[in-house]
């Protein structure tokens, strides 16, 4: 009896030693929470930082409306900017944006999806020891750098060619076109090369020409991920400031042709930013046109991801 | 251990006269850079027949199958005529586009691509300038039948081929090959990611396609050189040791290294 209940106390005993074995914070487990801890916080901070600066943005670029009591239909479709006399029509503008923008993007696809298709399928061993290195030189030269070339060399160039200024639309377009090509081209060589080796295979192995292969098997697969590239290029041409005012020519007037001087949301902006005093209808103005620029990129964004995912029921994964 | 055979003392078979041949290879040697991948294979394969390659992994079957249709252009060095139509088809201003569509293909992975079953077999007639619908629908039809997956499918030819099982995929792919009506159909190992029953079907499909075409399969699996085909041949680290009628080889093989392979000592 007494032996029984001896044993019972003692395996008692070590089950609460076991207990306390494997309940109790190691080096390892703190590690875990300080591990833990860390991305929390840094997370927290992004967070934080992203949701005041949307607030910041969209509380002083709805003041145009509320405060200033501009209709918002005046300011979409206005073609008069003169904030000092009270008149903010911002089409002009939103046209120069859209139009720069599409125009880089149409010209440089063609370029870009092409040099990608040397760099993969032509010729993958000078595509990676000379074009890689080339494209990231591009995407490393600063933006002032290229608008500066744009001023001395593009804008006088067209100025030569077809009179006029020089500054204008088609000159933006060409400063552009540079700009976002090594962008669009690095992400359409990705999504090539993304594409399954076997479908190559499979069709070559039918007698299909390489030309074939590339053009209805290959550039079919990669087409989501090369929308998504030139959706991105887009972006960056729309984003893009002080290359774009310097070879624009930053007139606030309706665009009528492609090589007189117009202006774009963001050359206004860094135009006018210093011009103006906080809290005036000028400068809320401003705000407002950073506001559309914050919504375009937005709507960027959530296309490339729309993109994204019909891509995904696509290929059926 | 790996016991060391003589590949000297090989047992490979030759083709009198009145056998007429699909293919041949005379002297065929296969080199990856300064890796000499596959030795002198002189093999003959007869017409509408079905020929195994067997042997262990890295024996060199798979290389010398790709070779037959040029699909080794661009990753490996090929040495060696491979006798076509009494045309030396490893020639250089050989058009390899032309002999790829007589000579098909089959992988080892169910490759098919991410469009529907009907466009799947359409894009290489397409890509060959077929372009009648009438005939375009009857050779979807036709080249359905002939991989015996035509019942299965018909009702659902636009849907994506991506949807099908892996034994589905990989007679869609062969009917994608045989819609070209090529001569010759190479296989490399196409039963080796499917299922048994999967497994079953393809190999019935073969057994019926051998009536028009000449078949060439690679295999891992000695019970599948022996169910389909006619003749054999056991490849070992590069080397051609031993082509016989299956029969022969299953039943009284000509060399010990064969001995060996078939009855599991290695492989």
């Amino acid at each position: 009896m007494e032996q029984t209940n001896f044993q019972l106390k003692k395996q008692d005993a070590q089950s609460h030693e076991w207990d306390v074995r494997l309940h109790r914070a190691t080096r390892a487990t703190r590690e875990d929470w300080l591990g833990r801890g860390i991305s929390y916080l840094c997370i927290g901070v992004i967070i934080l930082v992203v949701a005041s600066m949307l607030w910041f943005i969209t509380s002083k670029g709805i003041a145009t409306f509320t405060q200033n009591h501009v209709s918002l239909w005046k300011f979409l479709s206005g073609t008069n900017w003169a904030p000092d006399q009270g008149n903010i029509g911002a089409l002009p503008m939103i046209v120069g944006s859209f139009a720069v923008t599409f125009a880089a993007a149409i010209v440089a696809t063609p370029f870009a999806v092409g040099t990608a298709i040397f760099m993969t399928e032509i010729s993958p061993n000078k595509g990676r020891k000379v074009l890689q290195p080339v494209i990231e030189l591009l995407v490393g030269i600063p933006s002032v750098v290229y608008g500066f070339i744009g001023l001395a060399v593009v804008v006088p160039f067209m100025r030569h060619l077809v009179g006029g200024s020089g500054f204008g639309i088609i000159s933006a377009t060409f400063v552009l076109f540079v700009m976002v090509l090594p962008t669009i081209t690095t992400m359409t060589v990705d999504s090539l090369r993304a594409v399954p080796r076997h479908y190559k295979e499979a069709s070559l192995a039918l007698g299909a020409t390489r030309w074939q292969t590339v053009s209805r098997v290959i550039l079919r697969s990669a087409t989501p991920g090369i929308l998504t590239a030139v959706i991105f290029g887009m972006a960056r041409a729309f984003g893009e400031a002080l290359a774009v005012q310097m070879v624009i020519g930053n007139a606030a007037i309706m665009p009528k042709n492609l090589i007189s001087p117009a202006s774009t949301l963001t050359s206004q902006l860094t135009t006018g930013i210093g011009d103006t005093i906080d809290g005036t209808l000028p400068n809320n103005a401003l705000w407002s046109l950073a506001l559309i620029l914050l919504l375009m990129s937005l709507f960027f964004n959530a296309l490339v991801r729309f993109i994204a995912k019909r891509g995904q029921l696509k290929n059926g994964r | 251990m790996l016991k060391q055979y003589s590949f000297e003392k090989t047992a490979v078979q030759t083709f009198a006269g009145n056998v007429s041949l699909a293919m041949r290879t005379e002297n065929l040697q296969v080199f990856y850079g300064a890796n000499h991948a596959m030795h002198d294979a002189d093999l003959g394969f007869p017409k509408n027949q079905i020929t195994a390659l067997i042997g262990a992994s890295g024996s060199g079957k798979s290389t010398y199958l790709r070779s037959l249709n040029r699909m080794n252009d661009g990753i490996a060095t090929v040495t060696g005529k491979i006798w076509y139509h009494d045309v030396d088809i490893n020639e250089p201003n050989v058009n390899i586009y032309e002999i790829r569509r007589h000579i098909g293909m089959v992988f080892q992975r169910p490759n098919p691509f991410a469009k529907s079953i009907r466009e799947n077999i359409v894009y290489a007639l397409k890509a060959n300038g077929i372009k009648g619908k009438a005939e375009l629908e009857e050779r979807v039809e036709t080249s359905l039948k002939g991989a015996a997956l035509w019942d299965e499918v018909k009702d659902s030819l636009d849907k994506s081929a991506l949807a099908l099982s892996g034994g589905q995929q990989q007679r869609l792919c062969i009917a994608r090959s045989i819609a070209m009506e090529p001569d010759v159909l190479l296989l490399d190992e196409p039963c080796s990611a499917l299922d048994p029953i999967s497994t079953v079907k393809v190999e019935e499909t073969l057994l019926q396609l051998q009536k028009k075409y000449s078949i060439i399969i690679v295999t891992h699996n000695m019970q599948q050189a022996a169910r389909v085909s006619s003749q054999c041949a056991f490849f070992h680290l590069g080397h051609v040791m031993e082509y016989t009628p299956t029969a022969t080889m299953f039943s009284n093989p000509q060399i010990p290294a064969t001995q060996d392979y078939i009855s599991g000592s290695f492989g």
